[in-house]
C-alpha cells in the first residue's frame, strides 16, 4: 500500500493511481460486505455466474443482499425488480447532487460514470469535488477501483460459501457505518448543516421502525433537505 | 426459478438501478439551477449520508437499541472525534472496524 501511495505521488497525485489510492476505504469497506452477499447468494441457491452478474450488472450493497434473500424465498421477478428500484431511488437526489460538478462532460462519459454511483463513491465523489475538479482518469479510477472490490468480494465470498459464514467477530461488518461517518462529518460546514443530518438521520431511524423499510432513507434526506433549505433562509431574513 | 431467468431478472434490477443513477446528472449536468434547488442539493451529502447511518447505529433486528451493549453505538463515538479531529479517512474507518473488534472481544 505503501507503494501504491508513492506511485499515486510520483504522478502528481491527480492521475489513475492516485484515484486508485483515494478509494482504498472504499475498498477495505466493500470486500466484507461483497463477501457477505457472495455467501448469501450461494445459501440462496443462486449460481456462480449470476451471483457475479448481479455485482456487476446492479453494483448496490443494500439491493443485492435484499435481492439475494428475495431469490432464495422464491420471489417473483416483478418483486424483485421492484423491490430494488425503490431500495436505489435514493440514488435519483446523489446524481442530482453531483450533476453541477459534471459541467461539460461528454454524455457518454456522464453515462459510465452514472453507472458506478453508489452511496459510497457518491460521498467520496463529493467530498473530491468540492474544492477542485479532479482529472476524469482519477474520477474513473475510483469507481473501476471501488466495483472490482466489489465483484471480488462477492466472487470470494460465494467460493467460500459454506466455509465461513461470520464475518463479525474482526469487525469487519462496521466497515461501512465506519466510512459513513468518515464521510458525514467533511460534509458538516455549517451549523445548519449538523441540525438537518441530525434530524435527517432521526427521521430515518423512525421510518424505518415504522416500517418503511425501503424508502425511508429518501424521505428523510427529502424532508431534511427541505427543511433545512427553509431554516437557512429564515436565519438569512432574520440576521438582516 | 431457472437460471435464464433469474439472469433476465438480475438484467431487470440492473435497468431500474440504473436510471435513477443516470437521468438527474444526464438532463441536469449542462443546466443552470436555480439558486433554490442548487441550495436544496447541497443538503443532500450531509442529509443521506445521516439517513444511511443512523439506523445502522441506533436499530438492531428492526427495534430501537440504545442499550450498553450496542457495541456499533459506542464504536461510533470515538469514531466522530477521530473523523472530525484527524480528517484521516482511512484511519477512521480503522478506528472504527478496531474498536468493534475489541467491544465485541470484551462484551461478548
Amino acid at each position: 500500500m505503501k507503494k501504491l501511495k508513492e506511485l499515486a505521488q510520483k504522478k502528481n497525485g491527480a492521475g489513475f493511481w492516485s484515484g486508485v489510492y483515494q478509494a482504498l476505504p472504499i475498498v477495505l469497506g466493500y470486500i466484507p460486505v461483497g463477501f457477505a452477499y457472495g455467501v448469501l447468494a450461494q445459501k440462496s441457491g443462486l449460481g456462480l455466474f449470476n451471483t457475479v452478474a448481479m455485482s456487476v450488472i446492479v453494483f448496490a450493497g443494500s439491493a443485492q443482499l435484499i435481492g439475494a434473500g428475495l431469490f432464495g424465498a422464491a420471489a417473483s421477478p416483478f418483486t424483485l425488480i421492484l423491490t430494488t428500484f425503490v431500495v436505489n431511488l435514493r440514488h435519483l437526489l446523489m446524481s442530482a447532487a453531483l450533476a453541477p460538478k459534471l459541467r461539460g462532460w461528454k454524455k457518454w462519459q456522464i453515462a459510465l460514470f452514472g453507472y458506478e454511483l453508489t452511496d459510497e463513491t457518491f460521498a467520496l465523489h463529493t467530498m473530491r469535488m468540492a474544492r477542485r475538479t479532479p482529472q476524469k482518469s482519477q474520477t474513473f479510477a475510483v469507481n473501476i477501483t471501488a466495483q472490482s472490490s466489489w465483484v471480488f468480494g462477492s466472487l470470494i465470498g460465494y467460493l467460500a460459501g459454506g466455509q465461513i459464514t461470520d464475518v463479525r467477530p474482526v469487525g469487519l461488518d462496521f466497515a461501512l457505518p465506519a466510512m459513513f461517518i468518515a464521510l458525514l462529518v467533511p460534509q458538516v460546514v455549517q451549523p445548519v448543516y449538523l441540525m438537518m443530518a441530525i434530524l435527517s438521520g432521526g427521521l430515518s431511524v423512525a421510518l424505518y421502525l415504522l416500517g418503511f423499510s425501503q424508502s425511508h432513507v429518501i424521505i428523510a434526506t427529502m424532508v431534511a433537505a427541505t427543511i433545512g433549505v427553509g431554516v437557512e433562509q429564515w436565519m438569512k431574513n432574520s440576521s438582516s | 426459478m431457472d437460471e435464464k431467468l433469474v439472469f433476465l431478472t438480475i438484467c431487470g434490477m440492473g435497468v431500474v438501478t440504473y436510471l435513477p443513477r443516470l437521468l438527474p446528472m444526464l438532463l441536469l449536468s449542462d443546466r443552470r439551477l436555480s439558486p433554490w434547488i442548487a441550495r436544496w442539493l447541497s443538503f443532500v451529502p450531509a442529509t443521506v449520508l445521516a439517513a444511511l447511518l443512523a439506523p445502522g447505529l441506533l436499530c438492531r433486528d428492526g427495534v430501537f437499541t440504545l442499550e450498553w451493549d450496542n457495541v456499533f453505538l459506542l464504536a461510533a463515538i470515538p469514531t466522530f472525534l477521530v473523523a472530525w479531529r484527524f480528517k484521516s479517512f482511512f484511519g477512521t474507518v480503522a478506528t472504527g472496524m478496531g474498536l468493534v473488534a475489541l467491544g465485541r472481544f470484551f462484551f461478548s
